[in-house]
């Protein structure tokens, strides 16, 4: 299981990676979420999977999963998503005030 | 435990909040500020205070013990960059008082500026590298709205650069944070630093390792400083000075942090590729200051050179070293502040800020020429000023420890911040006026007021160095001996 998520995780970078090094302002922002979600299952595979097993531990519990990247994932989805907002109203804002989503195009009147 | 340790964190951010429902008085959104930064003062000379006689204090949020919890961590280090981080804040709002203008104040300047001061005071004093990671994104979602408030077009284009380098350097923080966990099984700075010691700094820790630095070069400007010289071009004076003086600098605390306590057992690889990278910069630094022409591009060409010297000290990693990196960090915030608030006056005299265009400012500003002048020698090192006891240290110990080369990049590199600086003098205060429209600023005296605290600081750093140096040794007595403050996270 570890293999397909750890394959899952490296398609997911090299596509953001690609997403990323293009002009376009949107596929820019969404290079980023891929590789963040990338990120994300990285962390959720990092104490490895385990089926059945909730992250509680009781008295006698025999099987539990770590509670830990659990809670880091949370935080590191609520701030990317917060992230994200601000990036998309942003390339709104430029593509609005240039009137092009091309990043080349914001370049023009740089001395 | 000492609860005390959790203001510097809440203050600013309760400030805030409270000003996001006060959008439209402005008048008591400064008042609000200002008394919230004066706490914040207090409280941090407090913390000072108590690490001074009671050695590295704690605080275990929510009574979890350590490593389990998060942990806030105050030894002399950290207490005395929240000190200094408080002050120079202040001085930042008072120089927005005086030239942000009131747009910029109706649009939550004020908020944001209170966030930004809320992540930088949280990443110096928490203990946890997971919670530093949150604390890095708190201040820089505050950055990217400081930068890009005002929407001019150069701004948006600034700030997509700026908003993509830093999502992209904050992946690859969680991605290597997983790594780590995954090797170590824990996030605690002081645990992951007892088990890297057990588990020896094998091929994965040293990738982390080095992948922690890169990311955190990214955010101080060490070697990775591309975007840097761009976007601290585009947004006002008062926002240029806090992200000159705080914002690199919590990559470079972030840098220490992590080189003196978690990743020691290699210092063959690491601390030599952080040499190469603070000798890359301090040249690179150097070569990009004396090419432009414009007051802004020298000044964060500036930044970058003091980035990389402040880096050659951590890679010489002595005692000596390590309190000279204080000593001069402290220096830095002060000094890159103050510099940039007197080219913000240079600039708004003059009306432009390409340095041709410039002259003869003296006869009108004659304080602010000689503040430049005399900071100028204090960037450079020269005695009596508060540059000169750090640089000596690191310098010292760089050719007691054979890193020669490196010590004399670094001795060169003063020069040329001692040449790009008098020529900016010389241009500009010097001669004749080669404007014929006279720009008067409008609160000559509101900018000079916070101007004139920071230069007395200076001063007093440099005259006092003696007295400050009983703090700045007691901090690098923990950076030097990590046991210290291992054993004051993890005591039962």
């Amino acid at each position: 299981m570890e293999l397909v998520v750890a394959l899952a995780i490296g398609v997911l970078f090299s596509v953001g990676v690609y997403l990323v090094l293009s002009k376009s302002l949107l596929r820019i922002l969404l290079g980023t979420n891929l590789i963040t979600h990338g990120v994300h299952l990285l962390l959720l595979t990092m104490s490895g999977l385990k089926t059945g097993a909730p992250p509680l531990l009781g008295e006698k519990a025999e099987a539990y999963a770590d509670p830990l990247p659990q809670a880091l994932i949370l935080t590191s989805i609520v701030i990317s998503f917060g992230v994200t907002a601000f990036f998309i109203v942003l390339a709104y804002r430029t593509y609005r005030s240039t009137g092009t989503d091309d990043v080349e195009g914001t370049k023009e009147e740089r001395q | 435990m000492n609860n005390l340790l959790v203001l510097p964190l809440l203050i600013p951010a309760f400030t805030a909040v409270i000003l996001i429902f006060l959008k439209e008085r402005v008048d008591l959104q400064r008042m609000i500020s200002a008394v919230s930064v004066f706490l914040n003062i207090m409280v941090a000379g407090i913390i000072v205070y108590q690490v001074s006689t009671k050695g590295i204090q704690t605080l275990n949020m929510g009574g979890w013990l350590p490593p389990y919890g998060i942990v806030f961590v105050a030894d002399m280090f950290a207490a005395l960059l929240v000190l200094i981080g408080a002050i120079v804040g202040a001085a930042c709002l008072f120089f927005s008082f005086a030239s942000i203008g009131e747009e910029r104040e109706r649009f939550y300047y004020y908020p944001f500026f209170h966030f930004l001061l809320t992540g930088v005071f949280g990443s110096f004093l928490t203990g946890d590298l997971f919670n530093l990671f949150v604390c890095f994104e708190v201040l820089l979602v505050a950055s990217y709205a400081l930068i890009v408030l005002g929407g001019t077009k150069g701004q948006l284009r600034e700030t997509l650069k700026y908003v993509l380098v830093n999502v992209i350097s904050s992946s690859l923080f969680v991605a290597t944070l997983a790594y780590l966990y995954a090797a170590t099984g824990t996030l605690n700075m002081a645990h992951l630093s007892v088990r890297v010691a057990e588990a020896g700094q094998g091929g994965v820790i040293n990738v982390v390792a080095v992948l922690l630095l890169i990311v955190f070069s990214i955010k101080a400007g060490l070697l990775l400083f591309f975007w840097l010289p761009d976007s601290y071009s585009a947004p006002p004076v008062a926002v240029r000075a806090l992200f000159g003086a705080l914002l690199t600098k919590v990559g470079l605390y972030a840098i220490t942090r992590t080189f003196t306590l978690i990743f020691i057992q290699e210092p063959g690889l690491t601390h030599s590729l952080i040499a190469w990278m603070a000798g890359a910069t301090m040249i690179l630094g150097a070569i990009g200051a004396l090419a432009y022409n414009d007051l802004g591009r020298i000044f964060n060409y500036n930044i970058i050179i003091s980035v990389g010297f402040i880096a050659f000290g951590i890679s010489v990693a002595t005692q000596d070293s390590l309190n000279g990196v204080v000593f001069y960090l402290m220096h830095d915030m002060v000094a890159k502040a103050l510099l940039f608030f007197l080219g913000g006056m240079i600039i708004s005299a003059s009306g432009t800020d390409r340095l041709k265009e410039m002259g003869g400012l003296i006869r009108r500003y004659p304080w602010t020429g000689w503040m430049f002048f005399v900071l100028t020698l204090a960037l450079v090192g020269v005695p009596p000023l508060s540059g000169f006891a750090g640089k000596v240290m690191m310098v010292r110990s760089g050719f007691g420890q054979n890193h020669v080369a490196l010590a004399l990049i670094a001795l060169a590199s003063s020069f040329i911040v001692l040449y790009s600086l008098i020529k900016v003098f010389q241009q500009v205060f010097w001669g004749g006026e080669k404007r014929e429209e006279q720009v008067k600023p409008l609160h000559y005296k509101a900018m000079m007021a916070p101007a004139a605290v920071l230069f007395a600081i200076v001063i007093l750093m440099g005259v006092g160095a003696e007295t400050v140096n009983g703090y700045v040794s007691q901090a690098g007595a923990v950076l030097a001996d990590p046991a210290l403050y291992i054993n004051a996270v993890m005591k039962e």
